[in-house]
C-alpha cells in the first residue's frame, strides 16, 4: 500500500536561507508521526508545503498519491490542517465558523448540520458554540481548530503543534483525541517541541534541525540512543559502602559508575548495547546491600533530542550512540 | 453552493459581524448628503437632477473604498487565517472572488441606501429617472474599479494602513489619469502613445461619460477590463507569495 503522504528530496528556501534541506519521510495509515525539531527548525515550513500553503522549491510531496502541487485540489481534500497557533476568523461564532467549513467542504442540508455536530461532540466544544472564536480561551480556540480540520472526516491529519500551550488537562484531552483517530486508519503527522508527546501518543518519529532530517524510527529507538539507556541508578540506605564503586565497575558489562555522594546515589552506565540489571541486581544481593531504590532508565529523550539537535546534521547522526 | 458562494457569504456577513458595515454606511450616507446639499449646493442649482450629487463620489469613493478594501487580504495574512483558508479546497481565483465580490455587493447596499435623496428628488420635482439610474449604475462600476485595486494592494501587505495609503494613491492616479497633474509626471520621458493611453484609463473620464445618461460600451469595456486586471494582479500577488 502506499504511504498517506511521501515527503521526497524537499527543499525550501526563502531568499538566502534554506529552512528545508532535502529531507524525505513517509506517513503511512494507522501510523502517528511525530514531527520533532527546535523551534525554527522547519517544522512548520514543511508542514505548509505538505497542506500545499507553501510551494518547495525542490523535491515533491505526494499525498495519497497525488502531487501536491500539480493536483491541489484533491490532496486539500484528503487532509484535514490544524495550522500554528489554530487561526480562525475571530469575529465569528464557532458555530458559523465550522458551517462555513462545512460550505467550503461541499456538505449540505442535513449532513452539514451532522459533521458540524460531530466535529463539534468530538472537540467538546458544546459549552461555546454560540461565541465568537476571539473571545474563546487558548484551549478552545485549539479546539475549534481541531473540529475544523476533522470536520470532513479526513484520512490524513496534519496538525502544528496541537498541544502548544495548552494545561495539562487540554494537553491529555487533545492527546486522547489524536489516539483514537490513529485507531481509525487515519495517518496523523503532528508536530512537537514537547518530548514527552512523543511517547505518548507516536508510533514514530522524525527529528529534523537545521533543514535537515537527523533521525527517523521509533521513539523506543530513540531511547536507545540515550547514553543512560539501560543505565542503572541505586540509592543507598544509610551511606555508600565502601567497595560499592569498585565492585560494580569490575561488572563485566559496566562501563562506568558515576557518584552522587551526596545522595547516596551509583549510576552504573552499561557497556554499548548491553543489558546490565540482571548482574546489578544479583551484585545488590550478594553483598547485603541496604538500598532505598534501584531503577533502571529507559533513556532521557531530552538528553538525546539536544544531543541530536545540537550536531551539525545526517552525517553525525551515526556516531550519537 | 460553490467554494466562490461559501466565501462571499462569509465575508459579506462578516461585514455587518462588525461595525465596520455600520460605520461605514453612516459615514457614506452622511458625507453624500453633506457633498450634495451644502459643498454641491443642490438647492441654490433649482435642478431635478441629482448631479451634484454624483458629481463628489469619485472623491468620495477615494478614501471611503481604500477603507473598505484595506483588510481583504492583509488582515487574514495577519490573523495567519489565510492559512487556513488557502489550505481548502478551493482555487485562488475563487478566494479572490469571493472576496471581492462581497466587498462589491457591500458597498452595493451602501449605494442603494442611498434612495432617499432620489426620493427627495422625485417628490420636488420630476427629474429623468432613467438618466439617475444610469448614474447609480456608473458610480457602483466605479466603486468596483476603486476596490479592485484595494483588493490587489491589499494583498501584497499584512499591514492595513500600509494597505490604505498605497491604494488610496494608485486610485488618486487613475482618478486624475486624464489630467496635467498626472499626465506631467509621465509626459516628456514616456513615449506619446503611452500617455495616451494613460489619460485613457481615466476612471472620471468614464464615470463623467456614463453620468451624460447614456450607458457607452466603451465605457462598460473599460471598466470590466480594468476590474479584471487589478483582480488578475490580486490573484498573482496571493501566488506569489505562496512560492517566495
Amino acid at each position: 500500500m502506499k504511504p498517506a503522504i511521501t515527503v521526497d528530496s524537499l527543499s525550501k528556501k526563502f531568499g538566502a536561507f534554506t529552512a528545508v534541506d532535502n529531507i524525505n519521510f513517509d506517513v503511512n495509515r494507522g501510523e502517528v508521526l511525530g514531527f520533532l525539531g527546535p523551534n525554527g527548525a522547519g517544522k512548520s515550513t514543511t508542514m505548509k508545503m505538505i497542506t500545499g500553503f507553501l510551494a518547495p522549491s525542490g523535491g515533491q510531496i505526494r499525498v495519497d498519491g497525488m502531487d501536491v502541487m500539480k493536483q491541489p485540489m484533491q490532496t486539500k481534500q484528503l487532509i484535514g490542517y490544524l495550522p500554528e497557533g489554530a487561526p480562525a476568523y475571530g469575529d465569528m461564532t464557532v458555530t458559523a465558523f465550522l458551517g462555513f467549513i462545512a460550505d467550503i467542504r461541499g456538505y449540505r442540508g442535513s449532513d452539514r448540520k451532522e459533521r458540524i455536530q460531530t466535529a463539534i461532540e468530538k472537540a467538546n466544544l458544546g459549552s461555546v458554540i454560540h461565541k465568537p472564536v476571539d473571545t474563546l480561551s487558548k484551549g478552545f480556540k485549539r479546539r475549534v481548530g481541531l473540529a475544523q480540520a476533522i470536520l470532513h472526516d479526513p484520512p490524513i491529519l496534519v496538525m502544528d503543534e496541537p498541544t502548544d500551550g495548552l494545561d495539562p488537562n487540554q494537553k491529555h484531552e487533545v492527546r486522547e483525541l489524536i489516539s483514537e483517530m490513529a485507531q481509525q486508519d487515519k495517518a496523523i503527522l503532528i508536530s512537537t517541541h514537547i518530548l514527552e508527546e512523543v511517547n505518548a501518543i507516536c508510533d514514530r518519529a522524525v527529528i529534523i534541525s537545521h533543514g535537515r532530517l537527523v533521525f527517523d524510527g521509533t521513539p523506543a529507538k530513540l531511547e536507545a540512543m540515550s547514553r543512560l539507556h539501560n543505565a542503572v541508578t541505586i540509592t543507598f540506605a544509610g551511606g555508600l559502602p565502601d567497595a560499592a564503586e569498585q565492585r560494580l565497575r569490575a561488572l563485566s558489562d559496566v562501563a562506568d559508575v558515576v557518584c552522587e555522594q551526596a545522595l547516596n546515589r551509583l549510576r552504573v552506565m552499561p557497556g554499548e548495547g548491553m543489558s546490565i540489571a540482571g548482574q546489578v541486581t544479583r551484585l545488590v544481593r550478594d553483598e547485603s546491600w541496604e538500598i532505598d531504590e534501584l531503577y533502571v532508565a529507559s533513556g532521557q529523550l531530552d538528553e538525546v533530542f539536544r544531543r541530536i539537535t545540537t550536531l551539525g546534521g545526517p552525517a553525525d547522526a551515526g556516531d550519537l550512540s | 453552493m460553490s467554494s466562490t458562494t461559501a466565501i462571499f457569504r462569509r465575508e459579506l456577513a462578516n461585514y455587518f459581524a462588525t461595525p465596520v458595515a455600520y460605520v461605514f454606511i453612516v459615514i457614506f450616507l452622511a458625507l453624500n448628503g453633506v457633498f450634495t446639499f451644502y459643498v454641491g449646493g443642490w438647492y441654490e442649482r433649482e435642478q431635478a437632477d441629482l448631479q451634484t450629487f454624483f458629481d463628489y463620489h469619485p472623491l468620495l469613493y477615494l478614501f471611503l473604498i481604500p477603507a473598505l478594501s484595506m483588510r481583504l487580504w492583509a488582515e487574514e495574512r495577519k490573523s495567519g487565517s489565510i492559512e487556513l483558508l488557502m489550505t481548502l479546497p478551493i482555487s485562488t481565483w475563487q478566494a479572490v472572488a469571493g472576496k471581492y465580490l462581497a466587498a462589491w455587493a457591500f458597498t452595493g447596499i451602501a449605494l442603494a441606501l442611498t434612495f432617499p435623496v432620489w426620493l427627495t428628488v422625485n417628490y420636488l420635482g420630476s427629474p429623468d429617472n432613467p438618466v439617475i439610474l444610469i448614474g447609480y449604475i456608473g458610480s457602483y462600476l466605479m466603486a468596483g474599479a476603486y476596490l479592485a485595486i484595494g483588493a490587489c494592494v491589499s494583498a501584497f501587505t499584512r499591514n492595513q494602513v500600509i494597505a490604505f495609503v498605497i491604494a488610496v494613491v494608485i486610485c488618486f492616479v487613475f482618478m486624475f489619469s486624464g489630467t496635467p497633474m498626472v499626465l506631467d509626471l509621465f509626459q516628456g520621458w514616456l513615449p506619446q502613445p503611452l500617455v495616451n493611453t494613460i489619460s485613457g484609463m481615466s476612471i472620471t473620464t468614464h464615470y463623467n461619460s456614463i453620468l451624460k445618461g447614456v450607458i457607452d460600451l466603451r465605457d462598460l469595456v473599460f471598466f470590466f477590463s480594468f476590474i479584471g486586471c487589478w483582480l488578475l494582479a490580486n490573484l498573482i500577488a496571493v501566488e506569489m507569495k505562496k512560492s517566495s
